[in-house]
């Protein structure tokens, strides 16, 4: 009996370890909200961003750009730049563990892709909206 | 000495002097490495320099084949990596903090075409004119020579490869800087170009 409640809870550790350490947030996105906030945002919409995702802005070039343009509508599959052809890894957490893993590259990548998506900077409660509704998939 | 001993003998000395420069050739072909007789004694070897940057493939082939270094001289690398180029590179903005910069600046410079011994990065160096300093690869007159017979349904016009630049669309080796025409298989079309 006794045996068998330990090969249970060892059962319990080994499932439960992985599965916690893949659904909490990555530090690197809990300490970015904490930034965000300090700049003043308030309540991150990821509703809000997976809109925002797919909506398109009219470039320089005439052309629509969205998200989805280069990351394409599945996040779980991999993206094409528009420009080189180069493959883009997937964005889903789910199937790439080493997304929002890097504060520094999370906030690089932000700056390169929100100007040439929407021509301009994304505010800090926006990039949260983002980075909640991306952590999850 | 009779005629038979003086044959075996010529055939011991002849012997002698087709065995020197065999092994000789034998041992310079082991210290090369795998790359051949001919490669070792004339300092020359096919495709490109294999070389390799952890922060030049991260920051740079995010976006684009991380192309090597030897596809390009040094005058087109300096111009590239030149401090105000990267916020305009063919219209994107890449700019790179001042050490990352430097670094990869000199990584292109260090294995740029120029003093290279590998075959393409010679045929490379030796189509650009002088006065020339190309950015982009696809307009090295080598490399646009080599691909000139390609139609728009194979390269621009395919989803899968859009661009002339995204060399490992087609180059099954890219990534080992190998470009030899039995790695070649473009999406669609297979080996048919």
């Amino acid at each position: 009996m006794r045996h068998r409640l330990r090969t249970t809870l060892v059962l319990i550790f080994l499932v439960a370890v992985p599965a916690t350490a893949l659904c909490a947030d990555p530090a690197a996105v809990t300490e970015l909200l904490d930034t965000y906030r300090k700049a003043g945002a308030t309540d991150f919409d990821a509703a809000w961003a997976k809109d925002a995702w797919t909506k398109e802005f009219k470039a320089d070039d005439g052309k629509m750009r969205s998200c989805i343009t280069c990351h394409g509508s599945d996040l779980k599959k991999s993206g094409q730049h528009a420009k080189t052809g180069k493959v883009i890894d997937p964005m889903a957490r789910s199937v790439n563990p080493e997304r929002y893993t890097d504060t520094a590259k999370i906030e690089k990548w932000f700056k390169r892709n929100c100007e040439w998506a929407w021509g301009r900077l994304c505010t800090p409660q926006e990039k949260g909206s983002f980075l909640r509704f991306l952590k999850d998939t | 000495m009779d005629g038979g001993a003086m044959r075996r003998r010529a055939l011991r000395i002849g012997l002698f002097f087709l065995a020197l420069p065999l092994t000789g050739l034998t041992a310079i072909a082991w210290a090369d490495d795998g790359g051949g007789v001919f490669e070792a004694l004339f300092g020359r070897h096919k495709e490109v320099a294999p070389v390799h940057s952890d922060t030049y493939e991260e920051e740079c082939g995010a976006c684009h084949f991380a192309y090597p270094p030897g596809l390009l001289p040094r005058r087109s690398w300096a111009r590239l990596m030149a401090p105000d180029a990267l916020s305009d590179h063919f219209g994107d903005d890449a700019a790179l903090d001042e050490p990352t910069r430097r670094e990869i600046a000199a990584f292109l410079d260090a294995h740029a075409a120029d003093d290279s011994g590998y075959k393409r990065s010679i045929k490379v160096r030796r189509s650009i004119p002088k006065d020339e300093a190309p950015l982009r690869i696809t307009e090295v007159p080598y490399i646009r020579r080599k691909h000139a017979d390609l139609d728009a349904a194979r390269i621009q016009d395919n989803p899968k490869v859009k661009s002339l630049a995204n060399c490992e669309a087609c180059h099954r080796k890219a990534a080992d800087a190998v470009y030899d025409d039995d790695t070649v298989s473009i999406p669609g079309f297979g080996r048919d170009w």
